[in-house]
């Protein structure tokens, strides 16, 4: 009742025309021992009482305190006109644009998207965004398998991990093999020696331990090996590091948040896919065109669906039949909000905040444990115990910092500190206080 | 060229160099070559645009009055539910923005409190005993679904034996095409002539090698499938699972629950049925219901609740699919939807449902009234299939009403209906603007019999007009390109 206009004279009118006697005559077509189960909710809360209500809940979480908090995810500094735009409500309130003449701004949005998201990858067919990176990292493999007709995909270990989990769950039903290569001394990719029958060499960069990967020994092995080369890259990054496709990468992948979507705990993110031309029938996902009316006036619309499962069906390309518009709209906004100067700010900033933060904690005594490859914003610290402790104890101590790395990278017990271009003086006083508090730099095992 | 708006500039024509809206902090330190190395930097920045705050304001508050939204006009797209989203649901998931998801848990115990309430509210709601909120969109929700189905007949030892999910023929694109990723064979069942599926059909095709009946109730064309416990027992006789497609859920929300029906999973489209924002596109957000037997097979992580009564996520189980997406799902989204339940409770969810129904039987009548028939001629759900009379054609009817100042309804789907108009006012929705509605289609109608040419001709009064996208498909044009490159556009609009 409290979004439903009907009075109960417009209750007795609609029912009137319809020629029913009541409300419940209208689900005779349910099975009446099926209708009107007691249902375990709560009592309806007016506005003031839910307002309230979840400012208690949002109370008991930490959303203030310094962070240091990375993989993958960080927070940017985003200027205040870029939520103002996206948040329109023309943009929120819209659904998919399927009626091309009354949906221009959504769709012009998109294919600004689009093209500056070919801009950043240097690779020319963008699609209008998948659901996340790792989903986005999935779908690039399925992209290979169908391109090459192979059944087997290698990754490196390099790729954040959440997204080698569900390229693992996406490949389970399929009969193909995933090898895993391993990192070397210093955190990098070796060159994998076998990539015979390989569909996709997929490698990330920076890496989840933060290490600048240069993509063009790998693409060129991939392409000796008759592979495509997937390139899963942060885009911030991209404001300064080379870019997929000047690598020679048939696919770019990755998640978007960094570019201008808040954190909100992992979601709703967006993923981008970015392809050769080569590849354009098999992308997945929703793509916009530029076309023109009838007057010859410029307009864009939904394009090339036959590839999609409206029409494919049992045959699509994938079961995505969404994007991610509202954070990919944002994400367009804040790009021509920044412009090429104010992204590499972001870049450049968030690199020499973190490269001081380094250097300073190895001036206390910790093992940064960085190896001799360039990083890029992130990097690993070890500490004297378990990293969830240790993790737990910083935000105890008011510092949100320690993403545990995984005991595959072999570092023992290690933490990921991640700097962005608004990191203060005063927050790593506060990250250098508590550490010594709760990790001790003397207490790492050398 | 009629006097009517020009073209409107993309971003990057308005771009002039030097020009910036917006100035992030500046660190000054050590060039990139000296931390990062030559070999690793690239050589040009990105060609992003150069726009002052005020160009990039303009530009983009030009773009969404190009837009129509649920916020400006009655959008009754139906399969795709546009109903109201309420207001208080953005200053709710403002609230939870700034939380990184590598939060420790101990951080974020009242957000982690909203996430596992929910999970158990949906479960109530569908009559289901374990809820995943990960998945990211009601086509995911679907391949977590049928990835689970088909983790359980591996568990059983069947996987080998179960080839096949059936799917009628009036079903979501996304229902064979989730089922082909999962490396299922799709059996098609037809709609019988009272719009429900074909009884006979699905128990012939049913056999010891169906992992999957895949349906949807309400059905896709509107109609309550009267026989589905009659549908539950017998899939359920030869070893299948029954999978809901929750895109139609705003019919029964609160009055009935799939659980209770004899389905094994459901998905739910929040968007459709909980009031969280579309924004054009997306994001959706779907949660997985599953009844027991398949709780072992949900996705990780998962909200958990430990003895001492904090808040967790459970990353180990070893008979879970896996990972589907990163982190916990569409956070934003889902508080929306927390909030939504907490401010309706079971009463409001069920008259959510009511009103739905009533509008879309009113606006069935009122339509059929105005000369426009039903596909079905029965009582409907939350929407309804209706088709013009002969000879006028459907997109020309849809394109005339936007001329009208309403945005049509969902066109050409099912495709087991020619001329298929597809109707879902939604519960939101007053019955004056439903009149409205009926009253612009009967003129329309009345226009197509005086001069049926005309109607060719809409829309005339939109931004664009109808766009060739024949065009589009067959030279496609993707992305911006400085004028020099764009002999390809030049060659579209002349073709």
């Amino acid at each position: 009742m409290r979004y439903t206009p009907h009075t109960a004279e417009d209750v007795r009118a609609a029912l009137d025309a319809i020629g029913v006697d009541d409300v419940q005559a209208l689900f005779a077509d349910v099975p009446a021992d099926l209708l009107d189960p007691p249902l375990d909710l709560p009592a309806p809360a007016d506005e003031a009482t839910l307002l309230r209500h979840v400012r208690d809940l949002a109370a008991r979480t930490d959303a203030r305190s310094p962070s240091f908090l990375g993989g993958g995810v960080r927070a940017h500094f985003t200027p205040s006109v870029t939520k103002h735009l996206a948040m329109q409500s023309e943009f929120v309130t819209a659904y998919t644009p399927y009626q091309a003449e009354v949906a221009q701004g959504v769709l012009q949005t998109t294919f600004e998207f689009q093209t500056m998201m070919s801009e950043l990858t240097g690779l020319p067919v963008s699609n209008a965004s998948m659901y996340d990176g790792a989903s986005a990292v999935a779908e690039a493999a399925l992209l290979a398998l169908r391109a090459t007709k192979r059944r087997r995909v290698v990754v490196s270990r390099g790729v954040h991990p959440q997204a080698r989990e569900v390229l693992a769950t996406y490949l389970a039903p399929l009969d193909v093999t995933v090898d895993v290569v391993d990192l070397d001394g210093d955190h990098a990719t070796p060159v994998p020696a076998d990539l015979s029958d390989a569909a996709a060499w997929i490698v990330q960069s920076p890496n989840h331990l933060g290490t600048v990967e240069p993509f063009p020994p790998h693409v060129r092995a991939a392409h000796e090996a008759g592979a495509l080369a997937v390139a899963v890259a942060d885009p911030l990054s991209l404001a300064v590091l080379q870019s997929p496709g000047d690598a020679g990468a048939d696919v770019a992948v990755g998640d978007g948040q960094t570019l201008g979507v808040p954190p909100q705990f992992g979601g709703p993110h967006f993923g981008y896919m970015v392809v050769t031309e080569r590849l354009l029938r098999q992308l997945p996902g929703r793509l916009v065109g530029e076309t023109r009316d009838v007057d010859g006036r410029r307009g864009y619309v939904l394009t090339l669906q036959a590839r999609e499962q409206h029409i494919r069906r049992g045959k699509a390309k994938s079961n995505i039949c969404s994007n991610h518009q509202l954070a990919a709209g944002m994400a367009t906004i804040n790009l021509a909000a920044l412009g090429p100067a104010g992204l590499r700010d972001l870049a450049e900033g968030s690199v020499r905040n973190a490269h001081a933060l380094a250097d300073r904690l190895r001036q206390e005594g910790y093992d940064v444990a960085t190896g001799n490859r360039p990083f890029f914003a992130e990097f690993p610290v070890r500490v004297p115990r378990d990293p969830r402790e240790v993790r737990r104890d910083l935000h105890a101590a008011g510092v949100r910092a320690g993403v545990p790395v995984p005991d595959e990278y072999g570092l023992g017990s290690a933490i990921l500190l991640a700097a962005t271009e608004s990191t203060s003086d005063a927050d790593v006083d506060a990250l250098v206080a508590a550490l010594a508090r709760v990790a001790p730099a003397a207490e790492v095992p050398a | 060229m009629n006097g009517r708006q020009d073209d409107l500039p993309t971003i990057f024509e308005r771009s002039e160099p030097g020009r910036r809206a917006a100035r992030p902090p500046v660190v000054e330190g050590p060039s990139m070559a000296a931390l990062l190395g030559d070999a690793a930097l690239r050589d040009a920045p990105p060609a992003l645009p150069e726009v002052s705050e005020l160009d990039l304001v303009r530009h983009y508050t030009n773009l969404a009055h190009r837009q129509t939204s649920i916020d400006g006009n009655v959008y009754p797209l139906g399969s795709c539910t546009m109903k109201y989203n309420p207001k208080v649901h953005e200053e709710v998931a403002a609230l939870f923005e700034d939380l990184h998801p590598e939060q420790d848990p101990s951080s974020v115990q009242g957000l982690l409190e909203a996430l596992g309430t929910l999970q158990g509210w949906l479960g109530s709601i569908t009559g289901m005993d374990e809820v995943t909120l990960q998945p990211a969109a009601g086509a995911h929700g679907e391949l977590t679904g049928i990835l689970m189905i088909r983790a359980y007949h591996e568990a059983n030892g069947e996987g080998a034996q179960r080839r096949h999910v059936i799917v009628p023929d009036a079903a979501h694109g996304t229902n064979p095409a989730t089922a082909g990723m999962v490396g299922y064979d799709v059996v098609e069942v037809p709609t019988a002539a009272d719009g429900e599926v074909d009884l006979d059909a699905m128990k012939a095709a049913l056999g010891p090698d169906t992992a999957a009946v895949m349906l949807t109730n309400p059905s896709t064309v509107g109609i309550f499938e009267t026989r589905i416990l009659e549908i539950a027992d017998a899939a359920h006789a030869v070893g299948a699972q029954l999978y809901y497609d929750g895109a139609n859920l705003n019919a029964i929300v609160g009055k009935a629950r799939p659980g209770d029906m004899g389905f094994d999973v459901v998905h739910m489209n929040l968007h459709k049925t909980l009031t969280t924002p579309h924004g054009g596109g997306g994001p959706g957000t779907g949660p997985v219901g599953v009844k027991a037997h398949l709780a072992p097979y949900l996705p990780l992580p998962h909200v958990t609740r430990d003895a001492d009564g904090a808040w967790g996520l459970t990353t180990d189980a070893a008979t879970s699919i896996g990972r589907m997406r990163s982190y916990y799902g569409n956070v934003g989204n889902l508080v929306r939807a927390y909030a939504y339940v907490r401010s309706l409770g079971a009463e409001g969810l069920a008259n959510v449902a009511e009103m739905a129904v009533l509008n879309a039987n009113y606006l069935r009548v009122r339509m059929r009234e105005a000369g426009f028939a039903s596909a079905f001629e029965r009582t409907c759900m939350h929407e309804f299939v209706a088709r013009p009379p002969e000879g006028v054609s459907t997109n020309d009817v849809a394109k005339a009403l936007l001329d009208e100042g309403m945005h049509p309804m969902t066109v050409y789907f099912p495709m087991v209906v020619k001329e298929a108009m597809m109707v879902e006012p939604t519960e939101t929705e007053s019955l004056q603007t439903l009149d409205a509605y009926a009253d612009a289609l009967a003129r329309i109608l009345r226009r197509a019999e005086r001069d049926p040419a005309s109607l060719a001709e809409a829309p005339t009064t939109t931004p664009v007009r109808r766009l060739d996208e024949v065009a589009a498909a067959r030279r496609p044009v993707l992305r911006w390109r400085p004028r020099e490159d764009d002999a390809d556009v030049a060659g579209a609009a002349a073709d």
